[in-house]
C-alpha cells in the first residue's frame, strides 16, 4: 500500500518530471544517431555511447585544460566526434554487419577505458568539471524569462527545454533530410546494397557519412549529458548506455524520427519511476533491477515486435 | 584481387613472390611477424623481462583462448554474435564464488559446480532464446539485440544477488615460484596448467572424436553439415555445453590469476575475446586459441614499452590492424566477407 502511495506520490512531482524530460531529450537526440545508422541506412553502430563521451570529453577537456570558449568547443568536439565516427568506419563499414557491431562495441568499451586510464587529460575516475559557466549564464537569462510565467523556481528548466527544442529541430531536419535523393539512397542501402551500388551510388561513402551523422548527434546527446550531471566521468558513458539508445530505437519504432521522442518519453518515465519503488534492496541493486528490466526488454521486442511501437514491420529489412 | 593487373617485366618474381606471400600464407606470415616482435623485444628490453612478460601473456592468453575458443564455436555453428558471452565468464566466476566462498566447499568442488552451471545457463539461453528465434528466423538485428539483453540480464542478475564490491575466490594469491629469476604466482602457474590441459583437450576432441568433426563440420557449413546426415540438434546442444563450460572454467580461471572479481570482469575481457576471435578467423576454433594466445602475450609484452594500464588498448589496436590487413583473419578463408 506504502509502495503505491510513493509512486503516485512521484508522479505528480514537477521534479520528477524535469529530471525524465531532460533524459528523454537527450536520449532522443542520442537514439536520432541510431535511427539514422540502423533504422535508415542499416549498419548496426553499437559504439554510440563512445561517440556520446568523445564529444562530452572533446568539449570539458577544450574547455577546462584549454582555455577554449564553450561555444567553440561545441563544435570542435562534434568534428572530433565525425572524425572518430569517419576512423572506425573506414576499416570496419566494407565487413559485414556483424564485424561492424563488434567492431564499435569494442570501440566505445575502449573510449570508457582511454576516459578512465588517460587521467592527465581527462581526470579519470573523479571526472572532469567547471565547463559549463557559458550555460549557466544562458540558463539564469531563460529563467529570467521563465519568471514572468511562473516557472522562475525550476532551476533546471532551462536545460529541459533548450534540450528539447534541439531535439524537435533535429527530428524535423532529419526527416526533410530523409525526403531528399540522399536520404533515399540511405534507405536503398538498407534495403539491398548491392542494387544501389549497381546504380552507381558510391555505398560505403554514404554509409561513412551516415555513421558520421550519427557520431555527431551522439556527441550532441553527450554535451546535454555533460551539463544535466556538471561533470563527466568514465561511469556515466558506459558502453551499455547505446543499449539503452537501442531500447528507445526499438520501443519507438525502426524507421521513424519521431517515434524516437515517443520511445524516449515511455522509456525514462519507466526508468526513472523503479527509483520511487519501496523496495527493500541498496542503491546498487535497484539500479541493477532497471538495467535488467532494460535487457528483458530488449529481449521481448526483439522476440515479439522487432518493429516497436511506431515502426513499421516492412521497413525491418535487416536480415543479413 | 590483385592477380588480374598485369605487372611490368623489370618487376622480379622473388619481389612478386615476396608480397604474395604473407596473403598466400596469413599463419605464416603472422608467426613471422609474432617472431620478429619478439627478437626485437628481446634485443631492446632484454631477454629476462621479455621472459617474465611472455609467463605472464601465457597465463592470460590460456584464460583468453578458453574464452575465445567458445565464442567463435556458437558463431561458427549458430552464426550468432554472442555478446552475452563475456558475462557468462563473470557468471562462471561467481557461481565458483558462492560454492568456495559463501557454502565453503573447495575450490576444485566449486570450479566444477561453476563449469557445469554456466554450461547449463548456455544450454538454457538456447532453449529458451536461441532455438525459437532459429525457428522464427529472426533477423541479425533482432539476434544480436537479444544477446545484449542476455548480457544485461546475466550482469545485473549477478550484481542484485551479489552486490558491486570486489569479491575473492579462497585461493592462495601471494605464494610465488621463483626460478632462473623469473616469477610466477603459485595459483597463476595452476591457472595456466589447468588451462593448457583444457585447450589440449579442446584441440583434441574438435581433432579427433565424431563429435568435434560433427562440430567443426556444422561450423564450417550448417545446411551442408545436416544434408549429410549431422543430428544437428544434438550438435547445436553439445556446441552449447562446450562453449558455456569452458567460459565458465574461463571465468574461474581468470579470477584465480587476478585475485579479485567484479561483475563487469567478463564484459571487459569481452573486448580480448573478440580480438582473439577475429585474430584467428571469426568461426574458427584453433584460430581462436592461437588467437588468445596471441593477444595475452601482446598485451603482456605491451608493458614493456607502454604504461601497463593500456594493455587492453593493445587487443583493440590488433583487432582494427586485423580488419585493415586482413579481416578473414589468420586461420579464415576470405569468402564470406
Amino acid at each position: 500500500m506504502t509502495t503505491f502511495a510513493v509512486t503516485l506520490e512521484a508522479f505528480t512531482d514537477i521534479d520528477f518530471w524535469i529530471g525524465v524530460g531532460i533524459l528523454a531529450g537527450t536520449y532522443t537526440i542520442f537514439a536520432l544517431g541510431l535511427q539514422i545508422n540502423v533504422g535508415f541506412t542499416g549498419i548496426v553502430n553499437f559504439g554510440q555511447a563512445g561517440f556520446m563521451a568523445i564529444g562530452a570529453y572533446t568539449m570539458g577537456i577544450l574547455v577546462v585544460k584549454a582555455g577554449w570558449s564553450f561555444w567553440l568547443a561545441l563544435p570542435a568536439a562534434t568534428v572530433t566526434a565525425m572524425a572518430a565516427g569517419l576512423l572506425i568506419g573506414l576499416p570496419s563499414l566494407r565487413l559485414r554487419a556483424d564485424y561492424f557491431a563488434i567492431v564499435t562495441i569494442a570501440f566505445a568499451e575502449i573510449v570508457r577505458y582511454v576516459a578512465q586510464n588517460a587521467r592527465e587529460l581527462t581526470g579519470g575516475n573523479q571526472g572532469l568539471l567547471g565547463y559549463d559557466d557559458s550555460w549557466a549564464e544562458v540558463s539564469a537569462w531563460i529563467l529570467d524569462r521563465l519568471e514572468t510565467v511562473g516557472f522562475g523556481d525550476q532551476f533546471l528548466m532551462p536545460l529541459l527545454l533548450v534540450t528539447w527544442l534541439t531535439a524537435l529541430a533535429l527530428i524535423v531536419v532529419l526527416t526533410i533530410a530523409q525526403r531528399t535523393p540522399w536520404g533515399r539512397v540511405l534507405r536503398a542501402i538498407r534495403e539491398d546494397e548491392d542494387a544501389a551500388r549497381a546504380l552507381g551510388k558510391n555505398t560505403f561513402a554514404y554509409k561513412l557519412q551516415s555513421l558520421m551523422i550519427g557520431a555527431a548527434l551522439g556527441a550532441l546527446a553527450g554535451y546535454f549529458l555533460a551539463l544535466n550531471l556538471a561533470f563527466v566521468s568514465p561511469e556515466s558513458f558506459e558502453p551499455l548506455f547505446t543499449f539503452i539508445g537501442y531500447a528507445v530505437l526499438i520501443l519507438g519504432g525502426l524507421a521513424s524520427y519521431a517515434g524516437v521522442a515517443l520511445g524516449a518519453i515511455v522509456l525514462w518515465t519507466l526508468l526513472e519511476a523503479t527509483r520511487f519503488l519501496d523496495l527493500p534492496l541498496a542503491a546498487e541493486k535497484v539500479a541493477a533491477l532497471r538495467f535488467m528490466l532494460v535487457g528483458l526488454l530488449l529481449i521481448l521486442l526483439m522476440a515479439y515486435r522487432p518493429q516497436g511501437i511506431l515502426g513499421k514491420r516492412r521497413e525491418m529489412v535487416l536480415g543479413d | 584481387m590483385e592477380a588480374g593487373v598485369p605487372r611490368s617485366g623489370i618487376e622480379s618474381s622473388l619481389t612478386r613472390r615476396m608480397r604474395d606471400w604473407p596473403r598466400a600464407n596469413p599463419a605464416r606470415a603472422a608467426a613471422a611477424l609474432l617472431g620478429a616482435v619478439m627478437v626485437a623485444l628481446a634485443i631492446a628490453y632484454g631477454i629476462q623481462p621479455l621472459a617474465q612478460r611472455t609467463i605472464n601473456g601465457v597465463v592470460s592468453g590460456s584464460y583468453i583462448a578458453l574464452g575465445a575458443v567458445g565464442l567463435t564455436l556458437v558463431y561458427g555453428t549458430l552464426k550468432l554474435v554472442n555478446f552475452a558471452h563475456g558475462d557468462m565468464l563473470t557468471f562462471g566466476a561467481y557461481v565458483a564464488f558462492l560454492f568456495n566462498v559463501t557454502i565453503g566447499l573447495p575450490i576444485v568442488v566449486a570450479a566444477l559446480l561453476a563449469v557445469a552451471l554456466t554450461a547449463a545457463l548456455g544450454v538454457a539461453s538456447d532453449a529458451v532464446m536461441w532455438r525459437p528465434m532459429r525457428a522464427k528466423q529472426a533477423g541479425l538485428l533482432q539476434l544480436l539485440l537479444m544477446a545484449i539483453g542476455l548480457a544485461f540480464v546475466i550482469r545485473n542478475g549477478i550484481q542484485l544477488i551479489a552486490g558491486t564490491s570486489p569479491r575473492r575466490l579462497d585461493v592462495d594469491v601471494t605464494t610465488s615460484i621463483a626460478f632462473l629469476g623469473l616469477r610466477i604466482g603459485r595459483t597463476e602457474l595452476i591457472v595456466v596448467i589447468i588451462g593448457l590441459i583444457a585447450l589440449a583437450a579442446v584441440v583434441l576432441m574438435l581433432r579427433y572424436t565424431l563429435l568435434g568433426k560433427q562440430m567443426r563440420a556444422l561450423s564450417d557449413n550448417f545446411d551442408l553439415a545436416e544434408v549429410t546426415g549431422i543430428d544437428t540438434d544434438r550438435i547445436v546442444f553439445a556446441t552449447w555445453v562446450f562453449a558455456a563450460g569452458l567460459a565458465g572454467l574461463a571465468g574461474v580461471l581468470l579470477v584465480a590469476a587476478i585475485g579479485s572479481m567484479t561483475i563487469n570482469i567478463g564484459f571487459f575481457l569481452l573486448l580480448s575475446l573478440f580480438a582473439a576471435v577475429i585474430l584467428g578467423g571469426i568461426g574458427n576454433a584453433y584460430g581462436a586459441l592461437v588467437g588468445g594466445m596471441v593477444i595475452g602475450l601482446a598485451q603482456e609484452w605491451s608493458t614493456l614499452v607502454l604504461d601497463s594500464r593500456w594493455k587492453v588498448a593493445v587487443g583493440f589496436a590488433i583487432l582494427i590492424l586485423v580488419l585493415i590487413v586482413r579481416p578473414a583473419g589468420i586461420f579464415g578463408r576470405e569468402r564470406t566477407l
